[in-house]
């Protein structure tokens, strides 16, 4: 079955507290060298076949609900 | 005026904001997120607590139940809404509003008496409020910082679309002290601290919040009905 990964990240200008906490908590667990953690969400949509207009349309779930326009960016891709 | 008060799966302050309504001086209706049915309400509220869990993003699935639909059409005809902390965050998904609502900076829950100062007493909420007036009314919220980018919010301050901003510190990261913001025509607002938590002296810090909920009885009978 055909899957379908939506990624949707945080705009770059927009405050990340959820990273800014991984990020303070990667040293203490002795892991050092990160310089910026962003955190994000990874959608797997499956579905019963994959063409341009499904892509279109998964992109319209992106916009309308997956993500939110104002605060975040997404990207889709056919993975699998 | 009959005030409708929506409940979704997981709002937590609907009983109390209808209480407010009533002491507030008007009729409280109990509104369902399932239903396309406003039951000839003239105003709406949309209450605090977690609908849907805030699953995917906190608001974002309530945008899409039913009695929305309804919401959203009867606010393009211009009737009064006020989403109240939740009900900001649906109304900023519904696009009812402009900016998103975002986890606080500090990454804590925050439950204080916040000071404000009501900057736009021209909205159908807050005119029984005089320009400028500093009040205290509880704020608790877990993601309650606005954001929106430099050309929105210059318009929206331009426009005095901000209806109330934090004073003496700001809890949650909010851009520029927003706390509460209405559309360009001002019947809709949506406000992170909580009125209906102060209206009765018995609780909390005081009755500061009440104007939010006597302010509508200077609006004519049956306008948007």
């Amino acid at each position: 079955m055909p899957k379908v990964v939506v990624d949707v990240m945080p705009k770059p200008e927009i405050l990340d507290p959820q990273g800014k906490a991984v990020l303070g908590a990667l040293p203490r667990l002795g892991f050092s060298g990160v310089t910026e953690v962003r955190q994000g969400k990874r959608f797997e949509l499956e579905l019963d076949t994959v063409d341009d207009g499904v892509l279109r349309e998964v992109e319209q779930m992106a916009e309308t609900l997956l993500s939110n326009p104002v605060i975040e960016n997404f990207t889709v891709r056919v993975e699998g | 005026m009959k005030v409708g008060v929506v409940t979704f799966p997981g709002s937590l302050d609907d009983v109390d904001a209808q209480r407010a309504v009533r002491v507030g001086g008007n009729e409280a209706v109990p509104l369902w997120h399932g239903d396309h049915d406003l039951r000839g309400v003239d105003a709406v509220v949309l209450p605090g607590g977690f609908s849907y869990g805030d699953y995917l993003r906190c608001g974002a699935i309530s945008r899409f139940s039913p009695v929305m639909v309804e919401v959203v059409e009867a606010a393009g005809r211009g009737m009064p809404v006020l989403g109240i902390c939740n009900g900001f965050q649906i109304l900023c998904e519904s696009h009812l509003l402009p900016g998103a609502l975002i986890r606080n900076d500090h990454r804590r829950f925050v439950c204080l008496d916040q000071r404000l100062r009501i900057e736009n007493t021209r909205t159908p909420w807050t005119s029984s409020y005089a320009e400028g007036a500093e009040v205290t009314i509880v704020l608790k919220n877990g993601e309650g910082g606005f954001v929106a980018d430099a050309e929105t919010l210059d318009r929206i301050e331009g426009e005095g679309q901000v209806v109330a901003r934090y004073l003496e510190g700001n809890p949650n990261g909010s851009l520029r002290d927003i706390a509460g913001i209405a559309n360009e025509r001002g019947n809709v607002v949506g406000l992170m601290p909580h009125p209906e938590h102060a209206v009765e002296a018995l609780t909390g810090a005081g009755t500061d919040g009440l104007g939010f909920f006597t302010s509508l009885a200077g609006l004519a009978q049956d306008t948007f009905a």
